[in-house]
């Protein structure tokens, strides 16, 4: 048993939080959130220089073959600076797909680009009205008369990163089942449509008219990607588990500076019992937290069991997704009417804890699946 | 990073889990699990098992009769006690005021208690709290006068656990009632529940269980030499105690097992004709506990290997695994007698009722539980103690 960082990996999460303060501090947060692409080039390729990009693709494709544990610091990091890149979306779910999918050709033609922040690619799964679901059940690819090629039609929606993305993973229902595509952004009959969401990510709704695939845009077997698709997407839970760890730390040590500073009845509002020991259930749960986020990094590390994996996951996302919601409900209400306003980073954590709560499926989608677990 | 214990700690917990199968008594085994109270005689046959096995003080010095366990064996020891459902031994002597004698007792007061707390010939009980004493430890009232070679003891104690079978006790008393500070005045004396002038009166808690009692004291002469450390000096002790050994009070092996118990109950429960397990509604509850206590576990093992790598126990955090411990324990009571519905309302039979030994402990065991979040400092003071200790407030 053994909870320590070792010192490659307490290393690199200091390097990335050094930068993340003075480069991506919440003024200039906010002003990459209101540029046109809503996306930092210097940040990516910061951390492309740092290898974070690399970090869990496998030595053969030139990647460090590390694991969740390894990114767990990093994301905690990321979540203390609110970075709004779609970092989890190129390294938690696309390059994870490529790498454990992509046939050499394939790798080969992705992940040097992912790897050196060339490349940029966005995993399109979602879809209209079918909420959390992996399975795609409205996007339909038809073999076309050549043979092995393939036409696609249908939509996605709430696509992060579509629109810095050259390269689109869009899962799809083939004959045989749900299958991965590689599309171009560029490609006819591709169509995106971009908005900001809440917490200040790029995302969008890409429509898929006729356009026309190669065979080579299959990735992995025809029919074969739901056991992937599941895992990818443990996988990047797990990592929005450390990420939400770091945005509930960021939240509560705002609170605890606020309520030391903010004086009412003369003296200063730490003072009283009441606001304490909220203070103090803030803490536990995020510590408790913390305990489920390492669980699930340390299960989806751990090829050999998929069961184990998934129900670490799904009960690290429950716990994640509770502690959110108490963190940023008690982190506004004891600020008092300032956590409510713009201009303190405590609303923006709000916002992105809320939305935390959700991504990946809500409580109520991972109680689900875990009970079925069980 | 690596959450998986070593070889040797699997091989260890191996060990105790077969010799548990081996040694623990299964009519003692039957009480712990069926929720039963256990008798004076049940606590004191364990306890000479584990002496015999030289298990009964593991977290002592070793030529006292500890067993040299780090703490990751201590904690996997208690896991196993716990998920096999063996009995807890009553902490009172072994792991409160044994530690207390260790750090500042004399040779001879070693020498008097040590051999017999380890053996389980003397069952101790603890003399804290008081009817005007509560969380507010400080304010203790009870007198002892010194009067040549012996201390006169007159007051009131409550709260004490299992009190009625207490062949000693340790009190905090009021040596010095001028002191400036209340603290000030306070000193540790051990004494012996057969000196004339001790009384001990039960108090039935709304389970219907004896458990605790009322203690009075009128001119109970104590010698001197039970004095522990120094006069006036006893809140010294008491702190210490506070600090000991609180690594296990988040009980997981214990709220393992009960789970597992709740779980089976639920299974065998029907509603609808279905098993209540597959009830969607109840199902989540089960889970939100089970994942709190998953999270607990880890808390728990950060802790621990926090303390091997330092050499320093956790400090104040340690008290939000009381907090978390207590209110799991607390959720799985509520969740299992909720389980049972209806089966959980007879409790006694008065004639020929149906009264099933095993529902029917369910509602009083959820009474019985909502002493949890009170006793050993109540929750709300955990709560001050981290809001001061971890977040400075």
């Amino acid at each position: 048993m053994n909870f320590e960082l070792t010192p490659e990996q307490k290393q690199l999460a200091d390097s990335v939080s050094k930068y993340l303060i003075n480069e991506y501090s919440f003024e200039k947060r906010k002003a990459i959130i209101n540029s046109e692409s809503g996306v930092s080039e210097a940040a990516w390729q910061t951390f492309a220089n740092m290898g974070l990009t690399a970090m869990t693709l496998t030595e053969v494709d030139n990647g460090f073959g590390g694991g969740a544990i390894d990114l767990m610091a990093v994301m905690e990091a990321m979540g203390e600076a609110l970075v709004v890149e779609p970092f989890l979306d190129n390294v938690g779910l696309a390059g994870r797909l490529v790498s454990r999918m992509g046939s050499d050709a394939q790798r080969a033609k992705l992940l040097p680009g992912l790897i050196d922040g060339s490349e940029r690619l966005a995993f399109a799964y979602m879809e209209q009205g079918h909420r959390y679901q992996l399975a795609p059940q409205l996007t339909l690819a038809k073999a076309n008369a050549n043979a092995g090629a393939w036409v696609l039609n249908g939509r996605k929606c709430l696509v992060t990163g579509a629109a810095s993305a050259r390269h689109l993973l869009v899962s799809a229902l083939t004959p045989q089942g749900a299958s991965l595509f590689i599309v171009d952004t560029q490609a006819a009959g591709v169509e995106l449509n971009p908005s900001r969401t809440v917490d200040g990510f790029r995302v969008a709704d890409v429509l898929f008219s006729n356009v026309s695939l190669h065979a080579d845009a299959l990735l992995g077997g025809d029919g074969a990607a739901m056991p992937f698709i599941e895992e990818a997407t443990d996988f990047a839970t797990a990592l929005l588990c450390a990420e939400a760890v770091g945005a509930m730390k960021s939240a509560n040590d705002a609170t605890l500076d606020y309520m030391k500073q903010r004086k009412q009845f003369g003296v200063p509002i730490a003072s009283f019992q009441a606001l304490q020991h909220r203070m103090v259930e803030m803490y536990i749960t995020t510590e408790q937290a913390r305990s489920m986020a390492i669980l699930a990094a340390s299960k989806v590390d751990d090829t050999t069991n998929s069961t184990g994996r998934a129900r670490a996951v799904s009960a690290a996302k429950i716990k994640i997704a509770d502690a959110t919601r108490l963190i940023s409900q008690e982190s506004v209400q004891l600020h008092g009417g300032m956590g409510m306003t713009e201009e303190l980073k405590v609303s923006h954590t709000f916002r992105r804890l809320t939305m935390i709560a959700q991504q990946f499926g809500d409580a109520d989608h991972h109680l689900e699946r875990y009970a079925g677990l069980t | 990073m690596d959450l998986n214990y070593s070889q040797e700690e699997t091989k260890f917990r191996e060990e105790v889990h077969h010799w548990l199968k081996i040694n623990l008594p299964e009519d003692i085994r039957q009480k712990v699990i069926g929720y039963q109270e256990l008798t004076k005689e049940d606590y004191q046959r364990w306890h000479k098992i584990l002496a015999a096995k030289g298990w009964s003080v593991p977290h002592w010095p070793v030529e006292w009769g500890g067993t040299g366990w780090d703490m990751t064996q201590r904690y996997i020891y208690d896991e196993e006690f716990a998920l096999a459902g063996a009995p807890r031994l009553p902490p009172f002597g072994p792991a409160m005021c044994a530690p207390v004698l260790l750090k500042f007792g004399t040779s001879a007061q070693k020498e008097q208690f040590l051999p017999r707390i380890r053996e389980g010939d003397d069952f101790w009980v603890q003399g804290y709290s008081e009817p005007g004493a509560g969380s507010d430890l400080a304010a203790v009232k009870t007198r002892a006068e010194r009067v040549d070679d012996h201390y006169v003891i007159n007051g009131q104690k409550i709260w004490t656990t299992l009190g009625q079978h207490g062949d000693w006790i340790f009190c905090l008393v009021r040596t010095d009632p001028q002191a400036e500070k209340r603290q000030e005045g306070i000193s540790f004396i051990l004494m012996n529940m057969k000196t004339p002038g001790i009384t001990v009166r039960p108090l039935i808690l709304m389970d219907g269980g004896h458990e605790v009692n009322e203690i009075f004291f009128d001119n109970v002469k104590v010698p001197v030499q039970n004095l522990v450390f120094e006069e006036n000096k006893g809140w010294t002790v008491a702190k210490y105690l506070l600090g000991h050994e609180r690594m296990g009070s988040g009980s997981v092996g214990a709220s393992r097992r009960e789970l597992a118990a709740l779980r089976a109950l639920a299974q065998r429960e029907l509603k609808n004709g279905k098993s209540l397990i597959e009830d969607l509604r109840f199902k989540d509850k089960i889970s939100r506990v089970e994942i709190e206590l998953d999270a607990l576990e880890i808390t728990s093992m950060r802790f621990l290997d926090q303390m091997r790598r330092t050499g320093q126990a956790p400090g104040a955090d340690v008290s939000m695994l009381k907090i978390r411990g207590t209110e799991v324990q607390q959720m799985i009571t509520e969740l299992a007698m909720q389980a049972a519905g209806p089966k959980a309302q007879p409790f006694v039979s008065v004639s020929n009722g149906v009264v099933d030994p095993f529902t029917s402990r369910l509602a009083p065991r959820y009474f019985n539980f909502r002493k949890a979040s009170i006793y050993a400092g109540s929750n709300e003071i955990q709560r001050n103690i981290i809001a001061k200790m971890s977040l400075g407030l």
